[in-house]
This record gives structure tokens, C-alpha cells and sequence, in this order.
């Protein structure tokens, strides 16, 4: 059940580079992160990739596939036709190093700049309870596999390198309302999102949900709450003391 | 070519990021020392994400009869009572505080109804133990444990102005060598996978924590970090590894797509009641209850279908049973003809669960054959097949501090040998690889604090030559690294497999001399940025000599036990149980074998299990010492 395929693959570095051509035989079942293997395999050993788990569990081979980011593990090659060429680039938001394979430290900076879980004071190891339904809301977005597409798909940062500065990105807002929503964090954590991470950049097109490979509901769930706590705190009183007592 | 090398000083190094490595890690920074964790892939995306069904601890929430001897029991009933007792004990008993501790971490497991941390039912567990956040808690834990490290960056940050002054993660490295002055460890030598260049971390204690082996095998839910690192590292530094005949074949694999064969289906389907079925329809596993666990198991459909309700007063189903058991009766049925269409069997969760359930409780085994087979859990069964999934064997080492025969050399995880004997269960590697990541990190710290050797000029000399060789001597007729991997999985797939011959592992070792040979010659291409062949290059020669490990101890041992089973010696011989075949590096890449006899349990360790439990599985002059 093999077949021929058309491919175009990304190959380059920092100083520049151009999409290479491949005919590839695709078997069936196939995803495109095998084609990627059976290109290095055979006529390009030294195409660089990144993945790991080849599952959709580690987040490593996230590329854009004809133009749309995507985890190459989980883009079956049957959504394609058989006469469908197949652009593959690396994530446009970030540095290229090689072929497929970006610079992403951008993520690892801004995960160090959100403040840690604060362990609530004077509860022992083994003293810890929540009740499921309040630990639900968090568990959602500790889904994330941190594949990155998210940051790649954000035009807040695609498209305007000067915002990398100020905006941690849809990966690290849900990371601070994934801790503003633990049922027992003890830090406080509007004030930060909107001054130390940009919320305010967000303007909810949800870009970073349609992209989600774990289909984690990033603008619903955890920026639009996000959203409204700092907006309840900060200007709008009124609003908030009517969210108290009609909406909740 | 550019052979400068980078240069850092550190107390204690960790190779490996993995949850050992990243446990081991932040106990030595929490004992005040300066810490370097060396990751082949990106920081977070370690193999641990691929555990799903969660982590064993006695914790009693679910069940309060559970405690760490029921748990201690269980781990050597399923490891055949050849496990390091001394590990298996340590490990029960401090298993629920390294849970407990995660929390404290930010990590949020599943509950119970009155707010604790959930357990659920795993194979070999006799009661409810696995920790757990659905069927993603490797992802939980690994997380967990690297928003820990973060968290210790910013204390530094808040003192030294640096997040990375004191504990710093060098990501996208592979360490090749490990170096020892006057017979310690002085440090370790290895390249960045970016950009190609060499460096050289100074330190008087590593950690390897660098898991385990199954990228030689064909069938493998394996990585393809998995190349074997930590042991072939441990070997040439003088280190041993124990156990390395037995591997875990994970009964439940995918089986189809061709491209996704050997990917993990997790054990808590058949936990959450998911039932294994024949081509025929048959619930094949009463049929395979060996003899040792008549007793713990339902012999009924009935029985063991009223045991998810009532486990108190039923026996669990044979779906249950350890892992080895229930991977050689699926390769049995194939063999039978009994087989699913692309030679699996089936995994049927569809009848048993509402589709609710399903997706609730096994929300990324819905996920995976949904985008990837095309299969939707909750109307139809999976087809599933044994997989290479860990390797029990690895670095011999004290029990207590996690130390090799190599003074400053500690191990931690799936490449340490001996706690899960020859076969861990579900569940038990989570757990392990908190306990003694801790206490690796722990120990490395305390010996950090002696002396300090200092690298030798020329064997750092040595370390880039032999990085470079695959560019450098790349004979004309050298062949490419792909192929050559290829060729040794399948040599290890077809001939030291799942169920082993003589004359096939005779055969097998004759081909991985043929391939080592191979091996040296490999030929790379171009540049040593991100080159994924050179970096494969240096990883076979790993691979290679944790597979002739594989072989040499599986062909000398001359019985069947959890995960080495010989069809021509199908029994396990009781002579066999206290002996472990130890391997040593011989020259470059070869290995020899020794005998070593296991210590006996302690007394008050022995006397927890009734003697006639014990009787099936020790001669009869050992079992002098019993209570009874």
C-alpha cells in the first residue's frame, strides 16, 4: 500500500537556506515524522529534527507543515492527497539553528520569570486536600505538553519580534493561571500576568487553542479568566462586586 | 575541525533529566552544592513523560490495608525474589513521602472523595497504590519536578542575581565519556547536539541517571534516546552492570499502524477493567495463571469481574498479572493462530467502561488511537502486542547511596540495576526513580565534599579524538549509521527477543561481532551541527555494547524468570534465583560475564512472606532461617 510523495523540506541555518525537494515513498499509516526518519535514513543523513516520544506526549517535533504548526508525530500523511505537496519548515517564530530544528530558549527564559507554586504555610507533606472537582481546572492546562505551538502561532510574538521583550505568551499565561487557580497556592498572581507578562497583549483571536495538539482551551479556560480577574481587580469594582453576588 | 573544549566546575553532575536525574538533581542543590543537569534532549521532554499509569506508593487511600510491606512483598513476588531486597525495602517504605513531597511541588494528582491523592489498581499491586493524573502522569511528574528546578533557579536568583549560578541545565548534550583520575571520578566529557561543540564538566560526583536501552530493539516503546548511555558509560569507566538479561516486554503495545508499532497502551486499561481477548473472543489469560500465583487470582470471568467492586472478598483477574506473564501469553496465542488481524490480540475497554468512563479515565489512549489508528476506544477493542519497554538490568550499586564500584560514581533509575530483580512492576518505576533519585543526590553531595581529582590533559585529548572518529577515519567503505542500527535491532528483535534460543543467541552474538566491526566504520556526512548521524554514530557504539550484555547474560542463564524466558529451559530453577550474572567492559566494546551470589534477605524481611510462598521459589537449605 506504498506510494510516492511529493516533499519540500526546509534546509538551512542561521545565514539562510531553501525548501530541497523530495520524492519519498509513504507507506500506509504513515505520519509525516516518519518520512523525516526515512529521509535521514536514506538521502539526507544529516537532516536535523527533533523528537523524542513520537507519540504526542513530549511536544519535540513540532514543525509547520504547509504552513500550519503541527507536531510531525501526529500529522498523519493520509490527510494529505496523493498529490498534495508537503511543505515542511521549522516554527517561524523562532531562531532557526538548523533545517528543522529552532532556537527555542525564548520559553525556557520566560518559564523562569513566572513565580513557583507557593506551598501554603503550615500544611505537612501528606496534609495536602482538594477536592477533584477543584483540581480539574488546573489538571487542564497541566496537560500542556510544551511544544511550543502555541508561542510559534501567537502573532503577538510572530509577527512583531519587539513584543518577545514584555509578552511571556499564551504558554506562560496559562502557566500563571494554571497557579492562580491551584487550590492551594498562596501567592497572588493578577497583578503579575497583566505587568510582568503581558496579558494585556492577548487579544483573544485564539490562535494558541487552534493549534493546541492537546486541545487545551488556553483562551477560554485560562486567558479569558485570566482576563477578568485582573479587569475585576483593577478598574472595575462595581463589575466585580456584581460578578460576586449575581453571576457566581 | 574545531577541537576547542569548553570547560565547567561543578560538585555534582547529573546525566540525565529524566525524573531520576531531576529528583537527584534537586536533593544536591537542597544539600547547598553546585549542580550541573545534562539533558541529550530539551529540558522537559525526558522519556518519563511516556509513563501514564502513575506512580506506587503505599500510600492507604484507596485501600488502608496497604502498607510498605504488602507493596515490599508485591515488588519481590514480581520480580521473581531476585531483586536487591535492600532497594525493594527502601523503596516501599519511603515511596509515599517522595509522593507526599510532589505535592508540595505544585503537582496535582487525581483525588479521592475526602481530598487525597487517588490510587488506582495496577498488575501485581494487591491493593489500589498508583498515584496518579489520569493516564498522563509521567508528563505530571516531569513537569512537576522542572518547575522544582525552576523554582530553586529563582531562590539563587534572588541571592546571586543568576537563575543558573548554582543549578543549571545544559540541554540538547550528549556526554561520551566519563573521566577518572587515580581510579575517581574527576569529571565527564561530551558535545553539544546544536552546534557540535566539545565539553568537559569537572566534578568529582556524577549521577547517571540516563534510563534505559530498548532503541536496540526493533518493537520498542523506547525513544531514541534510549541508546543504553548510562551503562556503556558506567562500563568503560570499570563500573559493572547486573541483571541485564532481563527486559520487560510491555504486554500491550500498539500493533498497527506499522509506523506506531510498539507505542505504549497503558496498563490502567486492564487496571480500569479492560480485558485481553482472542481472536475467538476468549478471555485467554485464565488460562495462563502459572502455578506461583494460583492463589492471588480469580480462576472465574465472574470472580474476577465482582473484584473491581468487592476486591476484598474476590480474587483480581489474570488480566492482573505481572507483566511478563501477561506478554508470554499474548505471544503464545499469536503463535496459535489465535492472533488479531495485524498479530496482536485485542484490548477491549469498549464493552466494559461507559464511553464517558473512558474518555474520563484514559483520555490519552482515546487521543492516541483516535489520531493515530484511526480507532475509537470506546466503540471498538485495540489490537495490541508486546513491546520492548525497560530494561531491569543495569549499574550494580550499593543500595543505600546509589554508588558503582567507581568511587564518585552514582546511578538512579532504569540505568541502575537490581530493584526490580527480573521483572518491575507497573507502577514501580515512577516510584523508584523519586526514592533513589533522591538519595543519589543526596550521597553525590555528601562525597562531593572530598577530594577533588583533577582531569587529565590527555585523556580529554583522547575523548575528542574518539568523537571525532566517525568523521576523521570514515573508511570509503564505511556504511551508513542508519543502517547499520537497523541491522542490530533486528539481530536483537529476531534472535534475543521475547522468548530465547541458544543456537539463535549464539547466532546473535556472532552477528554483533560482525557488527561492531561495522560499528567503527561508520561513515557521516558534512558539518557536527544538529547531525543526526554523527550523533547516531557515537550512540551505537553504546548500543552495541549494552546488546552484547543482553545476549551474553540471557545465553549463560539457563532457566525462565520474569523477563528472560528460554524455550529451551521454560522452568524457573530455584539453583538459578541467588545468582546474578555480573558484566564488565572488556577492551573497547566488548564484554565478559561473571557468577555473583546474591546476599540473603534480612531476617525480619524474610519471615514477612508464609514459607510456603517461599518454597516455590528457594532451595530448600535457603529457607533454614524462616520464622516457621
Amino acid at each position: 500500500m506504498s506510494h510516492w510523495h511529493h516533499f519540500r523540506v526546509w534546509r538551512g541555518d542561521q545565514g539562510g537556506g531553501k525548501l530541497e525537494d523530495y520524492p519519498v515513498e509513504v507507506n500506509e499509516g504513515e505520519v509525516v515524522l516518519d518520512i523525516i526518519h526515512r529521509l535521514q535514513q536514506t538521502e539526507a543523513n544529516d537532516l536535523a529534527c527533533r523528537w523524542n516520544c513520537k507519540a504526542g506526549k513530549c511536544g519535540s517535533c513540532s514543525v509547520e507543515i504547509n504552513g500550519k504548526p503541527r507536531l510531525a508525530c501526529m500529522t498523519r500523511m493520509s490527510t494529505f492527497a496523493d498529490d498534495e505537496v508537503v511543505t515542511v519548515t521549522p516554527l517561524r517564530t523562532f531562531p532557526v539553528i538548523r533545517d528543522l530544528v529552532t532556537d527555542v530558549e525564548f520559553n525556557y527564559v520566560k518559564a523562569r520569570e513566572v513565580p513557583a507554586f507557593a506551598p501554603p504555610e503550615g500544611v505537612a507533606p501528606g496534609e495536602y486536600r482538594m477536592q477533584q472537582v477543584d483540581v480539574e481546572r488546573s489538571q487542564e492546562f497541566r496537560k500542556c505538553i510544551e511544544c511550543y505551538l502555541c508561542q510559534n502561532t501567537c502573532h503577538a510574538v510572530r509577527d512583531h519580534e519587539e513584543n518577545k521583550e514584555a509578552f511571556s505568551g499564551p504558554r506562560y499565561l496559562m502557566r500563571i493561571a494554571e497557579l492562580d487557580m491551584h487550590p492551594l497556592d498562596a501567592a497572588d498572581r493578577k497583578d503579575m500576568a497583566q505587568d510582568d507578562h503581558g496579558l494585556g497583549y492577548c487579544n483573544i483571536t485564539k490562535c494558541c487553542t487552534e493549534v493546541c495538539p492537546e486541545h487545551i482551551k488556553i483562551t477560554d479556560n485560562a486567558l479569558i479568566p485570566m482576563k477578568e480577574r485582573v479587569v475585576d481587580r483593577k478598574y472595575d469594582p462595581i463589575v466585580w462586586l456584581g460578578n460576586k453576588l449575581f453571576r457566581r | 575541525m574545531d577541537r576547542n573544549v569548553e570547560t565547567h566546575e561543578y560538585d555534582v553532575v547529573v546525566i540525565g533529566a529524566g525524573g531520576a536525574g531531576l529528583r537527584a538533581a534537586i536533593e544536591a542543590r537542597l544539600q547547598g552544592k553546585r549542580v550541573a543537569i545534562i539533558s541529550k534532549s530539551l529540558f522537559g521532554k525526558a522519556h518519563t513523560v511516556m509513563a501514564e499509569g502513575g506512580c506506587a506508593a503505599s500510600m492507604g487511600n484507596v485501600n488502608p490495608n496497604d502498607n510498605w510491606m504488602v507493596h515490599y512483598r508485591d515488588t519481590m513476588r514480581g520480580g521473581k525474589f531476585l531483586n536487591n531486597w535492600r532497594m525493594a525495602e527502601l523503596h516501599a517504605k519511603e515511596a509515599p513521602d517522595r509522593v507526599w513531597e510532589l505535592e508540595t511541588y505544585g503537582a496535582l494528582f487525581d483525588r479521592t472523595k475526602d481530598g487525597k491523592i487517588s490510587q488506582r489498581n495496577f498488575g501485581g499491586h494487591t491493593y489500589p497504590r498508583l498515584a496518579h493524573v489520569g493516564d498522563r502522569t509521567g508528563l505530571e511528574l516531569i513537569r512537576t519536578l522542572q518547575q522544582k528546578i525552576v523554582s530553586l533557579q529563582q531562590d539563587d536568583h534572588k541571592v546571586t542575581g543568576d537563575y543558573q549560578s548554582h543549578l543549571r541545565v545544559y540541554h540538547e548534550c550528549t556526554i561520551t565519556e566519563l573521566l577518572k583520575t587515580d581510579g575517581r571520578i574527576a569529571g565527564c566529557f561530551g558535545y553539544f547536539r546544536n552546534d557540535g561543540r566539545f565539553v568537559r564538566f569537572d566534578a568529582p560526583a556524577i549521577v547517571l541517571a540516563t534510563g534505559g536501552v530498548g532503541k536496540s530493539y526493533q518493537v520498542t516503546s523506547n525513544s531514541w534516546e534510549y541508546t543504553g548511555d548510562g551503562h556503556a558509560l558506567a562500563l568503560r569507566a570499570g563500573a559493572t552492570l547486573i541483571n541485564m538479561e532481563f527486559l520487560q516486554f510491555h504486554p500491550t503495545g500498539m500493533v498497527w499502524p506499522p509506523s506506531v508499532k510498539g507505542i505504549l497502551v497503558t496498563e490502567s486499561v486492564r487496571g480500569d477493567g479492560g480485558v485481553l481477548r482472542n481472536s475467538e473472543g476468549k478471555r485467554f489469560m485464565f488460562d495462563y495463571i502459572p502455578d506461583v500465583f494460583k492463589e492471588q487470582y480469580a480462576t472465574t470471568e465472574e470472580e474476577g469481574d465482582r473484584w473491581y467492586t468487592d476486591p476484598d472478598n474476590n480474587r483480581r483477574p489474570p488480566e492482573l498479572l505481572p507483566r511478563d506473564e501477561v506478554a508470554r501469553a499474548i505471544n503464545s496465542e499469536v503463535k496459535a493462530g489465535r492472533g488479531s488481524p495485524h498479530g496482536g490480540v485485542f484490548l477491549d475497554i469498549a464493552s466494559r467502561l461507559k464511553p464517558e468512563e473512558i474518555l474520563k479515565r484514559l483520555p490519552s489512549m482515546h487521543h492516541q488511537f483516535k489520531e493515530l489508528a484511526d480507532v475509537d476506544i470506546t466503540k471498538e477493542p485495540m489490537e495490541v502486542g508486546p513491546t520492548c519497554h525497560y530494561v531491569m538490568g543495569g549499574i550494580e550499586v550499593d543500595p543505600d547511596t546509589g554508588m558503582s564500584s567507581v568511587p564518585g560514581l552514582f546511578a538512579a533509575g532504569e540505568c541502575s540495576g537490581g530493584m526490580h530483580g527480573s521483572n518491575r512492576l507497573g507502577g514501580n518505576s515512577l516510584s523508584d526513580l523519586l526514592v533513589f533519585g533522591r538519595r543519589t543526590g543526596l550521597y553525590a553531595a555528601q562525597f562531593s565534599e572530598g577530594a577533588r581529582p583533577a582531569v587529565a590533559r590527555e585523556d580529554v585529548d583522547a575523548a575528542v579524538e574518539r568523537a571525532l572518529l566517525p568523521f576523521t577515519t570514515a573508511a570509503e567503505q564505511g556504511e551508513n549509521p542508519f543502517v547499520v542500527q537497523l541491522e542490530l535491532q533486528k539481530c536483537m528483535h529476531e534472535l534475543v527477543g521475547i522468548i530465547r534460543k541458544e543456537d539463535e543467541m549464539e547466532m546473535a552474538l556472532k552477528k554483533l561481532e560482525d557488527i561492531a566491526t561495522r560499528t567503527r566504520t561508520v561513515v557521516v556526512e558534512g558539518h557536527r551541527e544538529f547531525n543526526p548521524g554523527w550523533h547516531l554514530a557515537l550512540d551505537l557504539r553504546n548500543m552495541l555494547l549494552v546488546s552484547l550484555c543482553v545476549a551474553k547474560a540471557a545465553l549463560e542463564r539457563q532457566e525462565s524468570r520474569g523477563g528472560h524466558t528460554r524455550d529451551d529451559f521454560p522452568v524457573m530453577d530455584s539453583d538459578w534465583r541467588h545468582i546474578l550474572l555480573v558484566c564488565s567492559a572488556l577492551g573497547e566494546d566488548n564484554v565478559e560475564l561473571t557468577r555473583k551470589e546474591q546476599i540473603p534477605m534480612r531476617p525480619e524481611l524474610f519471615d514477612l512472606f508464609e514459607l510456603d510462598e517461599l518454597k516455590k521459589y528457594y532451595t530448600g537449605e535457603e529457607l533454614g532461617g524462616h520464622r516457621a
